[in-house]
């Protein structure tokens, strides 16, 4: 039993970090319907920014953060102007395979500047955060990490919910031209749900690092884990993508603990399919319906 | 004798017949004719060693993104499978080899059939799915046929892999690279034939239809389900054709060059060099294989005159600049080097009054 409670806050919280790195990822599916490949790189990005402005510039903690979130927000803008501006319009697979291309650009530059070392960021976090109830103990950053996400999920629901862009950047990903017909500014609403997800993306991995450590290429495989955990919870549901990301994290680590680790890799992925194969939508996702 | 055909100018065609011809000139199947001359009986004897050993690399890849590019570019399903495919045709030939000692010109096509068996199994999601989430199944695929390459210890030898005897056909040994330049360029050239061809048959045209409108292709009575399948079985038997053939030609197997960097090289293949178009992915081919040898040379030649920092730091650039080649195709040219080759063309023939 003891074997099982650990493997179960274990899992939960490897579930929380797959939930956490996957809400960016909706982010951009929600607002403008991309699949986007690069969102590895977009974690390591914002977990880059974070360490080189809180440990190499020394600026204070809660400054860092803020303007990391500035800095990824800024460049949402600018890849987005560069880069996905030309293709509105295009085919899905171009796209998509722009993401790639971005992906692997970003982790090019994220390894030519940083190298492939794992770093980590100075100790910032207060003991008092840490819980430890009967014998169980959540560390500090699991903590922060869970508050953090929350108040993120509750931002982010109200936004989409109720303001204006937000409902802008919902009619622009379900149907473009009706968007555009009803006077929606599509491009701004493209940059500024980019943005919105770099934003985002960055968060998330300044909290991956604070967990797990910085590391471009671990950072960007964690960017692939995030397609079980929004298949099953559904591409475009927020809510879906967090829970998704705890049932996958725990059968990650229930494999792990009871089956084999080689087969944990790729538990998940083996879900996904049979996920994809008898509910396609997911949990939560909005079911596309067809008309002729 | 007929007479020779020229660049009409405009459009006079009557029949379906003259819509479907390949060459629109005799000039057209001159210039082929004369590329395939070169091809076998002049680059063969004037490459280096190590220059044959680059052109045949492309070789067997352009086979495999050949039938990528009748997945994703004819059909409109973005697979991340298909270096996992490619990984499954060269462990089947490796094995069938090895193990059952099967001679080389049966081992090939065997793998290459066990390989569609295995694209039907992974294109079954596409039942149900289009789109993003059969983007998803494949990219599953690719993991899920990864991890069993490597786990599968006792058939695939794990992460140790296996050692393939060269081969042999109908006595001739192909262990060096200029005999096996032949084998590998004979297929690519039968293998675009039939696929060119296959584009314009009941087949290729439904693939189309599905591609461009899967709906309107239903209604107008094509079996969408059996025609995708179709669709992954002729692109897996492609990929399992090459990797066989790569197998053959590498000799040591290993599952580590079959990940998803692989897939996603095949599919930068065929966006650079065209999609929908036959040619087009050898063009791409050439380019990614290039470009790649390209950039590892230079590391090595950084390494060798001492700036061992240089290099180092090149490393990260070549993942760089391969993305940039990638984006920077789909924001100038989405069509790829095959219309770069088609505009260059016509702005010759129009000349002097090209626009």
């Amino acid at each position: 039993m003891q074997f099982f409670t650990q493997l179960f806050i274990n899992g939960l919280s490897l579930g929380f970090l797959y939930a956490l790195s996957a809400l960016g990822f909706v982010m951009i599916f929600k607002s403008s319907s991309v699949l986007n490949l690069a969102h590895g790189e977009l974690l390591a990005t914002g977990a880059f920014l974070f360490l080189t402005l809180s440990a190499w510039a020394k600026i204070p903690i809660v400054l860092a953060f803020v303007l990391t979130l500035i800095g990824t927000f800024a460049l949402g803008f600018v890849v987005e102007r560069l880069f996905l501006r030309p293709l509105i319009g295009e085919n899905l697979i171009e796209v998509i395979m722009m993401t790639l291309g971005i992906g692997i650009m970003l982790r090019g530059l994220l390894l030519f500047i940083f190298g492939g070392d794992i770093h980590a960021y100075p100790e910032f976090l207060p003991e008092s955060l840490s819980i430890k109830w009967q014998g169980v103990q959540i560390p500090a950053v699991n903590v922060a990490a869970f508050i953090i996400g929350i108040i993120f999920l509750i931002i982010f629901g109200l936004f989409f919910k109720y303001s204006s862009q937000g409902i802008y950047m919902r009619s622009v990903a379900d149907n473009q031209p009706a968007a555009l017909s009803l006077g929606v500014h599509v491009r701004r609403i493209f940059a500024l749900s980019w943005a919105i997800a770099f934003l985002v993306a960055g968060m998330s991995g300044i909290v991956l690092g604070i967990i797990n450590g910085i590391n471009v290429l671990e950072l960007s495989a964690i960017g692939l884990k995030v397609f079980p955990v929004v298949i099953l919870g559904g591409l475009d549901s927020i809510g879906g993508a967090i829970l998704g990301g705890l049932i996958i994290g725990l059968l990650e680590t229930f494999t792990a603990g009871y089956i084999s680790t080689s087969l944990s890799e790729v538990v998940p992925y083996i879900a996904l399919v049979l996920i994809l194969m008898v509910k396609p939508y997911g949990l939560f996702g909005l079911a596309e319906i067809e008309r002729v | 004798m007929r007479k020779l055909q020229f660049h009409p100018c405009g459009n006079y065609k009557e029949t379906y017949e003259q819509e479907l011809t390949i060459f629109q000139t005799d000039f057209g199947r001159l210039w082929m004719i004369v590329g395939v001359g070169i091809l076998f009986a002049v680059i063969p004897f004037i490459s280096s060693q190590y220059t044959l050993y680059v052109i045949n690399l492309m070789g067997i890849y352009a086979i495999s993104s050949a039938g990528l590019n009748i997945l994703t570019g004819y059909t409109g399903i973005i697979s991340l499978g298909h270096g996992a495919f490619f990984g499954v045709g060269a462990y089947a030939g490796a094995i069938l080899s090895t193990r059952l000692g099967f001679p080389f010109w049966i081992s090939v096509p065997a793998a290459a059939f066990l390989t569609a068996g295995v694209g039907i199994i992974f294109g079954l999601p596409s039942a149900r799915l289009k789109h993003l989430y059969l983007l998803i199944a494949t990219l599953a695929g690719q993991f899920i046929i990864e991890y069993v390459l490597v786990q599968w210890e006792g058939l695939t030898g794990g992460a140790n892999g296996i050692i393939v005897t060269g081969a042999t056909l109908f006595g001739i040994d192909l262990g060096n690279d200029r005999t096996f330049y032949f084998v590998i360029f004979l297929c690519l050239v039968f293998f675009l034939w039939v696929g060119v061809n296959l584009m314009r048959t009941r087949y290729g045209r439904a693939f189309i239809a599905i591609r461009d409108n899967d709906r309107a292709a239903e209604g107008m009575g094509i079996p969408l389900f059996r025609y995708k399948l179709l669709s992954f079985a002729i692109s897996s038997f492609y990929a399992g054709f090459a990797g066989a053939l790569f197998a053959y030609y590498v000799m040591s197997m290993t599952p580590e060059p079959f990940n998803l960097w692989l897939s996603i090289e095949f599919v930068a293949m065929i966006i650079i060099g065209g999609l929908g178009n036959m040619p087009g992915s050898i063009f791409g081919t050439v380019f990614i294989v290039a470009l790649n040898e390209i950039l590892s040379h230079l590391t090595e030649f950084f390494m060798n005159i001492g700036a061992t920092g240089v290099a180092l730091t090149l490393a990260p650039l070549k993942e760089f600049v391969f993305g940039l080649a990638i984006v920077l195709f789909l924001i100038y040219e989405p069509k790829g080097i095959a219309e770069v080759w088609r505009i260059v063309r016509s702005s010759f023939r129009l000349w002097p009054f090209s626009y």
